[in-house]
């Protein structure tokens, strides 16, 4: 019953949320500076064909009326013509999804693979060099940001050691016989394994760029929590037994340790899911912020709003799904 | 439990103090630009582009990290770069420090409606990504110095503001301010004199945080050519070209990458090594 009624609380603060983003975005893009239409047009337009497309875009009306009207057409699922390609903002941003979340899973499993392993690591030789060494790299991993990681990561394996592909999706030279643009996963469904290398030598520096600052935050909050649940009844118990250090650690500490990194982790995916916009940038990795940039560039209003509204979605239900699991993982909220 | 606060003060003392260091270089190097920089950091020959650094053949003597495909000297635009990164790190750390900490403190002191307001806003703000969102704003500013500060402000107090509130939160259930007002203190007066002392040590180490930030953000925006002119040399601004040019010379992006690396990692060491050093419970 209290879930239940938790869950709906928390998914009208959720919408009223990305009501207020809604507001927000649209308010800030109608004060740009500079007439977007002025620059769809040739030199010499005549002021008939400027007031025609302003009305076609709805731009002559007050912006009140325009965010009524552009609501309105979103709630059908309808968030209007780019300006710059003039094919409709949802095709083009759902056409740029999938490759942004491709990266950012991809992020997410190896944050969690290298933190994880390190919490353990560090938990099984606590008190000595190991742990005292982990320490340190958590430090610098949680001071510097994904962008200059990126940038590193560019001159280890990209030009002192060039093995990875520094920039793109997908080398261009490979025919794609895909039905959908999650290429990452259906080339694994066609079998087609020298597709999937390609991507993953492409994926693998931005994504790791992405993951190092979140697997440093990981490693330490895990590696904290299992140090306390090592020393409690069940764990001395397992070892008496005479499970080894590292089983004690594995199946008896880390289970109970996982719960309070769960919601860290949640809430830290949507900053790791913000950063694929620079990362992208960087990588020159066709997602959806490499679009937004160059969107913001070239002032094209509709797509900057539907693609602002999709992150703030997609950022909003992130947190919302780690809620509701840590809701229902959690035996004192079940039960209640 | 003795040595254990031994080790960890040991450990935050050299972190402390090597990263006080560097920022001290940082620091001087900006101030003195114009007076150390051995070549102007505007001045082109394309007769001396794209010279290694010193110890590599075929360098020039002065140039003692080579130049970029302009024939710029390299350290020369570090140093005058830092002014830029500087300027950003006080200005725009110091700004969103106030306006985080304010709200954070008024929302977690006061709660009502000031506190649904303000928490409404922050979940608002969390759900823009930040980078995007400076990038719109810049859009909408106009390039230029204040723009990028004011950008930053307008991104970034939320990160105070949640951990402020949070703290004055739990500062406020604690029995002193209960004596306060007790002892008849105005609530403005015990959230000054008697939380704000307990709050400090916590927004102290997050402007630090701050600072470093906005260095980056500044980087940033001056990596996809949005902050200042292009003539001003900033450190973004010589990642972007030499990331371009990375083949050929990656001199002109691997020093001021290490000096962005550095200084960031600085201000963020320094801010968590006082945090330490005046906790007091570690104390």
């Amino acid at each position: 019953m209290m879930l239940l009624r938790q869950t709906v609380s928390r998914l009208i603060t959720t919408l009223i949320t990305l009501f207020g983003v809604a507001v927000i975005v649209f308010v800030v893009i109608r004060v740009v500076p500079g007439n977007p239409i002025a620059m769809m047009l040739p030199p010499g337009a005549s002021e008939t064909d400027i007031e025609r497309l302003k009305t076609l875009y709805g731009l002559d009306k007050s912006i009140f009326e325009q965010f009524v009207i552009w609501f309105g057409n979103v709630l059908h699922g309808d968030f209007g013509t780019s300006i710059s390609t003039r094919q409709p903002v949802l095709s083009l941003v759902l056409d740029r999804l999938p490759a942004t979340l491709e990266l950012s899973i991809m992020a997410l499993v190896m944050a969690v693979a290298i933190g994880g392993a390190l919490a353990v690591l560090g938990t099984r030789f606590r008190g000595r060099k190991t742990e005292a060494g982990i320490d340190v790299a958590n430090g610098i991993g949680l001071s510097i940001p994904d962008f200059l990681w990126g940038l590193a990561l560019i001159l280890l394996f990209g030009v002192l050691w060039p093995v990875f592909q520094i920039s793109g999706r997908v080398s261009p030279r490979l025919e794609l016989p895909f039905t959908n643009q999650f290429y990452l996963f259906e080339s694994l469904a066609r079998l087609r394994f020298d597709i999937t290398a390609d991507l993953l030598s492409h994926m693998f520096m931005p994504a790791l760029a992405l993951a190092l600052p979140l697997a440093a935050i990981i490693s330490q909050l895990l590696k904290q929590s299992l140090k306390e649940t090592v020393n409690l009844d069940y764990s001395v118990l397992a070892r008496t037994k005479g499970y080894s250090e590292t089983k004690v650690i594995l199946s008896e500490a880390l289970p109970n340790s996982i719960l309070p990194t769960l919601t860290l982790v949640g809430v830290q995916f949507t900053f790791l899911i913000g950063g694929t916009v620079i990362i992208e940038r960087l990588f020159s990795y066709e997602g959806l912020g490499n679009m937004a940039i160059d969107a913001v560039i070239n002032r094209d209003l509709p797509l900057i709003q539907g693609i602002v509204i999709l992150f703030a979605i997609l950022f909003t239900f992130v947190n919302l799904a780690v809620d509701m699991t840590y809701a229902f993982l959690n035996p004192k909220l079940r039960h209640a | 439990m003795l040595d254990g606060r031994g080790s960890i003060r040991r450990r935050s003392g050299a972190r402390l103090w090597l990263s006080a260091a560097w920022l001290t270089v940082f620091v001087l190097a900006a101030l003195l630009a114009p007076l150390i920089s051995p070549h102007d950091p505007l001045a082109q020959d394309l007769m001396l582009g794209r010279l290694p650094p010193a110890w590599i053949a075929g360098a020039e003597p002065g140039y003692w990290l080579g130049t970029d495909s302009l024939g710029r000297d390299v350290l020369s635009r570090i140093i005058h770069g830092a002014r830029i990164a500087l300027v950003v790190a006080l200005i725009a750390g110091t700004a969103t420090c106030l306006l985080g900490s304010v709200l954070g403190l008024v929302a977690g002191f006061y709660r009502g409606w000031a506190d649904r307001l303000i928490s409404r806003l922050v979940d608002i703000w969390m759900a823009f990504p930040p980078v995007l969102f400076a990038i719109l704003l810049i859009a909408v500013l106009g390039t230029g110095l204040t723009s990028v500060i004011l950008a930053i402000v307008i991104i970034d107090w939320t990160r105070f503001c949640r951990v402020v509130r949070a703290e004055t939160l739990n500062q406020s259930k604690m029995d002193y301010v209960h004596s306060a007002k007790v002892a008849g203190f105005t609530r403005l007066r015990t959230l000054a004199t008697e939380i704000l002392p307990n709050v400090l040590p916590t927004i102290i180490a997050l402007l630090t945080l701050e600072m470093g930030i906005a260095v980056i953000v500044e980087a940033i925006l001056s990596f996809v050519n949005l902050s200042i002119s292009t003539d001003q040399p900033t450190w973004g601004g010589m990642i972007a070209e030499g990331r371009t040019s990375i083949h050929q010379a990656w001199w002109v992006l691997v020093f001021p990458l290490i000096a962005l690396f550095l200084t960031v990692l600085s201000f963020a060491q320094f801010g968590d090594g006082l945090r330490e050093r005046f906790d007091p419970v570690l104390r």
